[in-house]
């Protein structure tokens, strides 16, 4: 596989951050759009699964904040303790840990909003 | 001759203190950001019971909408804001924006890097976090 | 003959001399070759308001343990010899005043993320070594040594780019200070970061280019997450901070 130039990598971490910002802003936003605990009821929730484009941004949110997390916990740890060994294991760990989170992540929006249960 | 390396180790990167409010930031941007991980995954988590139907979805609710937590969700607004505002700080800072401009060394020797900017941004992340928080509090006690 | 009158004779000096106040130096001590752990040794030293640490420590070794190893060579602050932890911040012995500590106890121990000699040396050559591999020097094909070139030209300005980079005595006070170095074995570290910025700033250099691929690295520039902890202790006004920050503009694009 070939190796990403760290400095690549970090303008995507820096490019997820922005872009999760801006997107969860919304995100909340729409809790906020009736009451709070109103908005969190079951028949509310679904409906927002139904609109695509909230489905489609939730599912950009959950690449983004995905990506942006975990490598930064990629950081954390290639900075706790070096070897070549323990780098691989840190550098597939993390991209593994990312593509499961999306992975179920995608699994929820699709089936909430093809309204499968 | 090899000799024990004599590293800080976690200890002394997690140690915020020594060396002003810009360590104490970088700390708190390295706890925010591990601690909103640990919430993202948990959300995913919690969120996936909506395809259980309506009986799976209230249980969740049942465990979250509890004062706990609201308790972890104000925790996770004030992380959130603070990792956000501080991010834009180092992100720009990482691009040579705000660190100030080369010159010529006099005593005191004060590093032009760590200007009233920095330090005044440090200060509105944890301002904005605050505000934040209490609003939170506010929505979610308030209902 | 003229007389000398006896009050000439009586004179005595009207500076008033301070009294020596006393504090406690606790001096870390540790022989990796006989011993597994430091320990701290305490020393009560006689202080006036113009001692330094360095003075203290050499007091101490003077008149009361002459086994203490400490490095130290200019006393002014420009060799970067005496670099050490006191009182849990990295700080030039020299260029440190026991009164401007504020405390009667002062605690000096070796800089920490360097191997430990003994006592209060440490071993530089991982700081030389990383310094070294950034090719700290101008780098260009042609030179100023042929016969019928002139020397190259910089305007005060050019050299305002980078001046105050070049004021490095390679002290280690900002590797020392580090948050990333106390984990990462592999970082390049500030001073070597800053000295990369040093020669890419400066307009003799042709090498930017290899000096950017050689801090592109995953222990390379993008460790350093501007905590700004080296440019806090930097006593020579360098400002470590200020140049990774400068240099990584050039590879996030925000400068040419």
């Amino acid at each position: 596989m070939i190796k990403m130039r760290e400095s690549v990598i970090m303008k995507i971490h820096y490019g997820t951050a922005l872009g999760a910002v801006a997107l969860v802003a919304i995100h909340i936003l729409f809790r906020m759009t009736q009451n709070f605990t109103v908005s969190l009821q079951y028949e509310n929730v679904i409906a927002n699964y139904h609109l695509l484009p909230y489905s489609l941004m939730l599912e950009v949110v959950l690449i983004l904040l995905s990506i942006h997390g975990f490598n930064g916990l990629r950081v954390i740890l290639l900075e706790l303790k070096q070897g070549i060994g323990y780098e691989k294991i840190v550098n597939w760990g993390c991209i593994s840990a990312m593509t499961a989170l999306v992975a179920y992540g995608s699994r929820t929006i699709l089936m909430a909003g093809m309204g499968i249960s | 001759m090899e000799r024990q390396s004599n590293r800080e180790g976690i200890k002394g990167m997690l140690n915020p203190t020594r060396y002003g409010i810009e360590r104490v930031a970088y700390w708190l941007q390295r706890l925010t950001g591990l601690g909103l991980l640990f919430y993202f995954i948990g959300h995913v988590i919690e969120t996936s019971a909506i395809v259980n139907g309506k009986a799976a979805w209230d249980n969740m609710l049942e465990l979250t909408q509890t004062t706990e937590g609201h308790i972890i969700l104000i925790l996770v607004i004030g992380m959130s804001a603070y990792h956000t505002a501080n991010g834009i700080r180092v992100m720009l800072g990482h691009g040579g924006i705000g660190v100030g401009k080369p010159g010529t060394p006099d005593y005191p020797y004060k590093a032009a890097s760590l200007n009233y900017k920095q330090r005044a941004s440090i200060w509105i992340s944890i301002a904005l976090a605050i505000i934040a928080m209490l609003y939170g509090a506010g929505v979610l006690f308030g209902d | 003959m003229a007389a000398i009158s006896p009050k000439m004779t009586e004179e005595v000096s009207q500076t008033a001399v301070p009294t020596p106040k006393s504090i406690t130096l606790m001096i870390s001590k540790f022989n990796p070759n006989h011993e597994s752990s430091h320990k701290f040794v305490e020393f009560k030293v006689p202080v006036q308001k113009w001692t330094t640490v360095l003075d203290a420590i050499l007091y101490v070794k003077q008149h009361l343990d002459t086994s203490i190893a400490v490095r130290y060579s200019c006393r002014q602050a420009s060799c970067g010899s005496c670099g050490m932890k006191i009182n849990g911040k990295p700080s030039l012995a020299c260029y440190t005043k026991i009164s401007e500590l504020n405390s009667d106890i002062v605690t000096v121990e070796p800089m920490s993320n360097f191997p430990i000699i003994r006592d209060l040396v440490v071993d530089f050559t991982s700081l030389f070594s990383s310094h070294k591999k950034l090719k700290p020097y101008i780098i260009r094909e042609d030179s100023e040594i042929a016969s019928d070139a002139k020397e190259f030209l910089q305007t005060p300005k050019d050299v305002e780019e980078y001046l105050q980079f070049s004021y490095c005595i390679k002290c280690g006070l900002c590797n020392s200070a580090c948050p990333t170095m106390a984990t990462d074995s592999s970082f390049l570290g500030p001073q070597a970061l800053t000295q990369a910025y040093r020669y890419v700033a400066d307009n003799r250099d042709k090498g930017k280019k290899e000096r950017l691929k050689m801090v592109d690295e995953s222990h390379g520039i993008w460790r350093c997450h501007f905590a700004g902890s080296c440019s806090k202790v930097c006593p020579k006004g360098v400002d470590p901070a200020m140049g990774i920050q400068l240099l990584r503009g050039y590879l996030l694009g925000f400068r040419k």
